[in-house]
């Protein structure tokens, strides 16, 4: 098994999961601050600022999912049934806000109950996401090559916590890409709700970073014992820093910064997770090694997505850059 | 309720649901954005307003048809998963790569223009917007390679090795990927989504000819649908043709059971109708035309003909479900081979917008194409059984360690969710297909969003516009 394939696939799956979380993230997070905005023309702004991209945004976890499976078999194969109820309930949540978009335009009489749909669908996303990753922390028992516990080992009070900070992280994004896309009442509504959520946020982000290390003490040793302590040193240091530009550009009304701050504070606690569980993809049972498929899978994906990875990336910044700027609730086709 | 069922068949039963709604909704996709890049390439060359008017039109239906696929596709992107970790473990190592390309290649660049398609055009101008709506276009069919090529290895399985832990592992990539069924299934299932499409697209114009909306658009979409169906359905039934005589050659249990042969003879009949019997081995009421079969899939009169008893019981397809999901869809194809013929004829004779004959038979063929797709889905799917990659991994050997109820449970909520929400979306697909074109153009012309949308029968409500012939 060539050491370098099974390392570069780890760290394309990871960067498809990390975009995925950040861009789906904020337009989910739209829809989990859906009802807290009534009027109709503030919703269809809202509305309007992802209907172009959130498509593109939502096959970044296909291409984590598929990519689970081509790179890493054996984890796809040990995780999936080790979450199922809580993917089912993602996968139905996904549907009704996917749906939404286009539906809510299709019928006067039936527009609130799909304008429901696509809130409680982005929130059940969100929470079902949050609790897979609180209980891919705690870890997953394995059986042979398949999962080996029960129907609710995910269900423990820590997964329940990482689920509502998983639902709080998207709300947060969700507010600075509104905060970046749109103006006047819905932007002011937005800088509150951000200011809120941060302070969620950051409060969910300790306690994860302070339970995972108590519970498990492989964890524990890889940041605390010498001299990783001084290598990691400036993972919470940097989360410190973003927090703080964070906090006083959103005082001095910036429209960009709190964005990207948001973005970097994702980046940071996915990379110190990263840290934590290497060189886990099933933790504390099955490493990236023991599951990943054999080097001639690796190398042939590898050729592609070294061409198409630059390419998807060009395409979708070009996508993006073609709707920037402010954006109004006319913006729509309907 | 579900722990008397064995695990595997529930499992099957969540997968046929869940990927037979989430067939439909490509299968129209992949014909609406080649037919959408057709309409604005010909309106970018002859700037006649009908074209871009059928654009905007048709590419409202697309939307709504594309966020269907969308979401139930991303569903089957995990089942492999839940239900059939086992498979996926398995098949990982060969199937997988597939699947990434098909990501790689096509999702993202169908999502990725996708959103200037619908509602960039104001924005880059029309070439580049043309560009986009053809990436789309690209998208769909590239889509459709790479998924149908990963589906076909489990019928033909070619260019693999097994390792230690029992896991399929690639020897030859191009043996893989164009395994012996790969390119009769491309061909037969991409003419299939085109042929659906025209038929959908068919139905919609004679709907609008039949309430009297003799429009200049709707002609034209009338009169490309008829152009398509007539091109499209001989070239399909020849496709159909080889696709089964490579699948002759490759699952000759499952042709035996297609056609109710429980007997391997020489001038084999082939039976018109017939209700086959798996216990007893036979076809009762049997309606047969004598040595016929032999002729079609031999292309001799004498030509022997394997039949299920060849098989141990334990390895034969159903046929009590293939016999007449396979007579559904050729009864179908040749349906539409005639109204293809037909609409020719009409043409020929300058009665096409006229004859309300044709009108009404390309009404009620409109769903054809969805009914033809899904039979044709389960016999070559079901006709793989018992095996889900043929003749090395048994279904039920692929099955997650996952208990019945729980896969019932899902079940139910899959089918609950689906038959709302895709109900509601059938709906409103059809609500849209039943105003005539020409009220898009209005709608681009009146100001705020959703105005026009959101008002439903908005044109029962207007006079002079409904009869204008």
């Amino acid at each position: 098994m060539s050491p370098d394939l099974v390392t570069v696939w780890a760290g394309l799956v990871a960067f498809a999961v990390l975009a995925y979380v950040v861009l789906d993230g904020f337009d989910l997070g739209v829809g989990i601050l859906f009802p807290m905005v009534r009027d109709a023309r503030q919703r269809d702004t809202m509305i309007n600022s992802i209907a172009p991209v959130w498509d593109g945004n939502e096959t970044w976890l296909v291409l984590g999912g598929g990519g689970l499976m081509a790179a890493f078999p054996l984890a796809y194969a040990v995780l999936l049934p080790a979450f199922y109820p809580l993917l089912i309930a993602m996968l139905l949540g996904l549907v009704f806000r996917g749906v939404a978009f286009e539906f809510r335009g299709r019928s006067d009489v039936h527009r609130p109950w799909w304008e429901r749909g696509f809130a409680l669908g982005s929130v059940v996303a969100a929470f079902c996401q949050g609790v897979m990753l609180g209980a891919f922390i705690d870890g997953v028992s394995v059986d042979g090559r398949a999962y080996g516990g029960g129907w609710y080992d995910w269900l423990t009070p820590f997964s329940l916590a990482t689920g509502a900070a998983v639902v709080a992280g998207y709300a947060l994004l969700g507010a600075t890409w509104l905060i970046l896309r749109t103006e006047g009442e819905l932007q002011d509504r937005c800088r509150g709700l951000a200011r809120a959520l941060f302070v969620a946020v950051l409060a969910m982000v300790g306690l994860v970073s302070l339970w995972t290390p108590y519970a498990h003490a492989e964890v524990a040793a890889r940041w605390f014992a010498m001299p990783n302590l001084l290598y990691l040193s400036p993972v919470p240091v940097l989360v410190a820093a973003t927090a703080a530009v964070f906090w006083v550009s959103l005082g001095r009304g910036a429209e960009r910064t709190p964005f990207l701050a948001a973005l970097v504070l994702f980046g940071l606690s996915y990379a110190g997770l990263g840290i934590s569980l290497y060189p886990y993809v099933v933790p504390y049972a099955v490493t990236l090694r023991a599951a990943a498929a054999p080097p001639e899978s690796l190398s042939f994906m590898l050729v592609g997505a070294a061409v198409l990875l630059p390419l998807i990336l060009g395409y979708t910044a070009y996508a993006y850059r073609v709707f920037r700027g402010k954006v109004s609730a006319d913006d729509g086709y309907h | 309720m579900f722990e008397s069922l064995d695990a595997t068949v529930v499992a099957r039963l969540q997968f046929a649901f869940t990927i037979g709604f989430h067939i439909v909704f490509p299968s129209l996709t992949i014909g609406l954005a080649s037919y959408l890049a057709v309409l604005e390439a010909m309106w970018l060359k002859t700037r006649d307003d009908t074209y871009i008017r059928l654009f905007d039109y048709w590419k409202k239906i697309f939307a709504v048809a594309f966020g269907m696929g969308v979401v139930s596709g991303v569903v089957m992107s995990y089942q492999f998963g839940t239900n059939w970790s086992v498979f996926a473990d398995r098949t990982g190592p060969v199937l997988g790569p597939l699947m990434a390309y098909e990501v790689l290649t096509a999702f993202f660049l169908e999502a990725g223009f996708l959103g200037v398609m619908l509602f960039g055009r104001a924005r880059v101008g029309p070439g580049l917007h043309f560009a986009a709506t053809v990436l789309v276009a690209v998208g769909t069919l590239l889509s459709a390679f790479w998924i149908l090529s990963a589906n076909s290895w489990m019928h033909t399985p070619a260019g693999y090795a097994v390792n230690a832990d029992g896991q399929f592992t690639p020897a030859d990539w191009l043996a893989v990927i164009f395994n012996p069924s790969f390119p009769y299934r491309l061909v037969h299932m991409v003419l299939a989504a085109y042929l659906t499409t025209a038929l959908v697209v068919g139905a919609t114009a004679a709907w609008q000819l039949l309430r009297g909306r003799d429009f200049p658009a709707v002609r034209t979409m009338f009169s490309m649908a008829m152009w398509m169906l007539a091109l499209t359905a001989p070239v399909q039934i020849v496709a159909g043709d080889l696709h089964g005589l490579n699948t002759l050659e490759h699952q000759p249990a499952k042709i035996a059971a297609m056609e109710g042969h429980f007997e391997t003879r020489t001038g084999a009949p082939l039976y018109l109708f017939g209700i086959p019997d798996m216990e007893a081995e036979t076809v009762r009421h049997a309606v047969e035309i004598p040595k016929l079969g032999s002729l079609i899939l031999t292309h001799d009169a004498e030509g022997e003909v394997a039949g299920l008893k060849q098989w141990p019981p334990d390895q034969r397809p159903n046929a009590e479900i293939l016999f007449w999901t396979f007579r559904v869809m050729v009864g179908l194809g040749f349906l539409m081979l005639a109204l293809g013929a037909g609409g020719l004829y009409l043409r020929w004779r300058g009665r096409l917008y006229r004859s309300r004959w044709l009108h009404r038979a390309a009404l009620a063929m409109g769903p054809s194409g969805f009914v033809a797709l899904l039979s044709g889905w389960i016999t070559t799917e079901v006709g793989r059984q018992p095996w889900t990659v043929y003749g090395l991994l048994r279904t039920a050997d692929a099955v997650s360690p996952v208990a019945a109820p729980g896969v019932g449970a899902s079940l139910v909520a899959f089918v609950c969710v689906y038959l709302l929400v895709f109900g509601a979306g059938t709906y409103y697909l059809l609500r849209m297909m039943a105003k005539p074109p020409e009220r898009a153009a209005d709608e681009r012309e009146s100001g705020p969003l959703h105005a026009a949308a959101m008002s439903p029968f908005r044109e029962d409500a207007r006079p002079g516009t409904g009869g204008a012939a």
